[in-house]
């Protein structure tokens, strides 16, 4: 499919998945894949430390913006923020003439009082929020690093038991506002990221049918994180290939080589049998990452990580996306 | 609990390699605590500690928040056994071990049923909307609940060894304050304006607040508000019970009875996050007994990546060259993991490192336990 066309299907992207699999390596690949189209990207926290300040070598992000990459070259801008729920509610106050009462409310804590009697209120400030950075101009994609998997079904939930639990009131037309924006396949869709390992399949198959039966919200391709790359040769017997070859050995490097052949080729073995189980629980279209052997993730290993995104989107087939709903 | 049950040698302690002084903490403690980041085998860790322990000949019993499905059926918690209560599992130990899978809102269930004055209170707080509410979903309330059923089992006669993973928490900490976020909760004095809204020596230092709760009220809706003033008119009398008890938990958390267990995968950010819970007991005068690395990828070889990556682009994509690509990254990986673990042993001592090395499989029966446990506790070969 063409790149554009995939990142043109909606504002919004939400990334989501189980804790350790990758999400904000995803989260920011696929704004770094976005700017090498051309668009500009804001990427979005709500979970305070994901690391992805790390990524990029910078101080943890706050409420105000930050620029990550400048537009250059045809690149689109990289830029990244928070979400907190009491920033997020002084801005909604504020916003809704209630400016003077507003620190109070925070300063007091009952911000607190109110999540605890409302629950899912602290999640929809939040969920509000994006939903006015959407329908403002912000950037032409904004990517959403949702709280871990278990956390994101309740957080992306928040707004319809709010719209059921408080009847009336500026919350009740937040809750329904951020439901709109959730169903509707047009603005916003969701990532579900995974390693190619049982517990993370297991637990991104329920995690997609929770989210389709509760939220209601648009699938995108699945993203599978840490696929060990082939290589040629590991099949081979190191001994009689290099001997072939007339390549000399140093004494026991024909054995690290045959060991380390042999783990990536058993890991390869599991790495495909998972994703094949994936493609059969779940018929979403797969994004598959190459693992890094490099280095930690930085900057030039997004660089590679978003145009191994851009080459796998290409090879999507279109009539596969599109169908948020899942068959059992 | 009673004194621990004899348990058979366990190796001179002043050894100070990880396997000993893993072997001494499951021999002696009485709670164990494993935490670190999402994703980094906390459960497994927690279980595996346990089921060393029933090796050792003791009661333990393991409390799980939410194991992941096939491990869940290992430890006897799967579709049948889904329980709030402790389950034996079957294992050819002299010990015995047993698995809890924590319901957070039975076990709040349990704790007012316990501190209500009569069945009638408990009955209107349990049916109360807003007791639902929080019991369900009061940030930090898992974490509590976590602490809760952590201290029931070990002050029962049943279990020598109580082994807990922490919920996966935004924050490492939260499950530590959890005892006393509950208490503060309900000490916070827009409650007090709730449930005595006409008090009349309250009313004027009260008029800020109460501008604050009509405001809120006004956001919000104000059935919210009349179903928390049922709540605290029911809860009354009870918070002195429940105050008490999380004092006592947290008593025991902090005691020289229990340890904590770190365990990060030797990623840079888990390896951060491992260091900065590691500080924050420091502060709080608690130390980490023991530092688990889980998942290190294998080190097939002692020469440097940068030789093996010429060695295999000079060989270009033969069959050779890939050979040695692969040993390269592998190379890479292991450097990379070593250089995040540097400078962590210093900030964690004495307490050890143990390394766990990436399985062929992923662990989800009791076999791959006994696989982790044999790394773990220095039985690999």
């Amino acid at each position: 499919m063409d790149s554009a066309q995939f990142f043109a299907a909606s504002r919004l992207v939400i990334v989501a998945g189980k804790g350790g699999v990758g999400k904000t390596t995803v989260s920011a690949a696929l704004a770094r894949a976005a700017s090498l189209e051309g668009l500009s990207t804001l990427i979005v926290e709500v979970e305070g430390k994901s690391g992805l300040s790390a990524m990029y070598h910078h101080d943890a992000f706050a409420y105000d913006e930050v620029t990550l990459s400048e537009p250059a070259d045809g690149r689109g801008e990289i830029r990244a923020r928070t979400l907190t729920p009491d920033d997020a509610l002084l801005d909604y106050l504020q916003g809704a003439g209630m400016s003077r009462i507003s620190k109070r409310l925070v300063s007091s804590g009952a911000l607190d009082m109110v999540s605890t009697a409302v629950p899912g209120i602290r999640d929809i400030l939040v969920l509000g929020k994006v939903k006015s950075l959407e329908r403002s101009d912000v950037a032409d994609l904004i990517v959403l690093d949702a709280p871990a998997a278990g956390h994101a079904i309740t957080f992306l939930q928040s707004a319809s038991g709010l719209a059921d639990a408080v009847r009336l009131g500026p919350i009740n037309s937040q809750a329904r506002d951020v439901l709109d924006l959730l169903g509707d396949p047009s603005r916003c869709q969701v990532i579900l990221v995974t390693l190619p390992e049982e517990t993370p399949v297991n637990e991104l198959v329920d995690t997609a049918f929770q989210l389709e039966d509760r939220v209601g919200v648009s699938l995108g391709p699945v993203v599978v994180n840490g696929v060990y790359p082939e290589l040629p040769g590991l099949d081979a017997d190191p001994t009689a290939v290099a001997e072939r070859d007339g390549i000399s050995l140093r004494p026991g490097e024909a054995q690290s080589l045959s060991l380390a052949a042999e783990f990536r080729r058993e890991r390869i073995a599991l790495q495909t049998g998972q994703t094949e189980r994936l493609g059969t629980a779940l018929p979403l279209p797969q994004i598959h990452l190459p693992y890094v052997f490099e280095a930690e993730i930085g900057p030039p290993q997004l660089d590679l990580l978003a145009e191994s995104l851009l080459r796998e989107v290409r090879a999507l087939d279109p009539a596969a996306l599109g169908r948020p709903e899942a068959t059992r | 609990m009673r004194p621990a049950t004899p348990s058979p040698e366990s190796p001179s302690a002043n050894s100070a390699d990880p396997a000993s002084i893993l072997i001494d903490l499951v021999t002696h403690s009485e709670i164990i605590i494993c935490s670190g980041s999402g994703g980094v085998g906390k459960t497994t860790v927690a279980a595996v500690t346990a089921m060393e322990a029933a090796r050792l000949g003791r009661r333990a019993v393991v409390v799980t928040i939410d194991p992941a499905k096939r491990l869940a059926d290992a430890l006897g918690l799967g579709e049948m056994g889904i329980g709030n209560q402790p389950r034996l599992i079957a294992g050819a130990w002299p010990g015995q071990l047993s698995a809890v899978m924590l319901d957070t809102k039975s076990t709040f269930d349990d704790l007012v049923n316990r501190y209500s004055a009569d069945p009638e209170q408990a009955e209107r707080i349990l049916a109360n909307r807003f007791y639902k509410n929080i019991s369900g979903a009061l940030s930090g309330t898992q974490e509590y609940m976590a602490m809760e059923k952590l201290y029931e089992l070990r002050t029962s006669p049943d279990f020598d060894l109580v082994v807990v993973d922490t919920p996966p928490s935004r924050h490492a900490l939260d499950f530590f304050e959890a005892p006393s976020r509950l208490t503060r909760f309900l000490d916070h004095r827009l409650y007090r304006v709730l449930t005595a809204p006409t008090r009349g020596v309250m009313k004027a230092v009260n008029v800020a607040a109460q501008t604050v709760v009509r405001t809120v009220s006004k956001v919000v809706g104000g059935e919210v508000f009349d179903d928390a003033i049922a709540f605290f008119q029911a809860f009354e009398g009870m918070e002195a019970g429940f105050k008490e008890r999380a004092e006592q938990v947290l008593a025991a958390l902090t005691s020289p009875e229990t340890s904590f267990v770190l365990v990060a995968s030797p990623r840079r950010d888990t390896v951060q996050e491992a260091q900065f819970f590691a500080e924050k007991l420091a502060e709080a005068d608690l130390s980490v007994a023991a530092l688990v690395i889980n998942r290190m990828h294998p080190r097939f070889t002692d020469e440097r990546p940068e030789s093996l990556i010429a060695r295999s682009d000079s060989l270009e994509a033969s069959e050779l060259g890939g050979l040695f690509r692969n040993l390269a990254d592998f190379a890479m990986v292991a450097q990379r993991e070593e250089d995040n673990l540097a400078g962590l042993a210093e900030s964690v001592a004495p307490a050890p490192l143990a390394r766990v090395p990436f399985l062929r499989s992923d662990v989800h029966d009791l076999e791959g336990m006994s696989l982790v446990a044999d790394h773990l506790f220095g039985r690999a070969r």
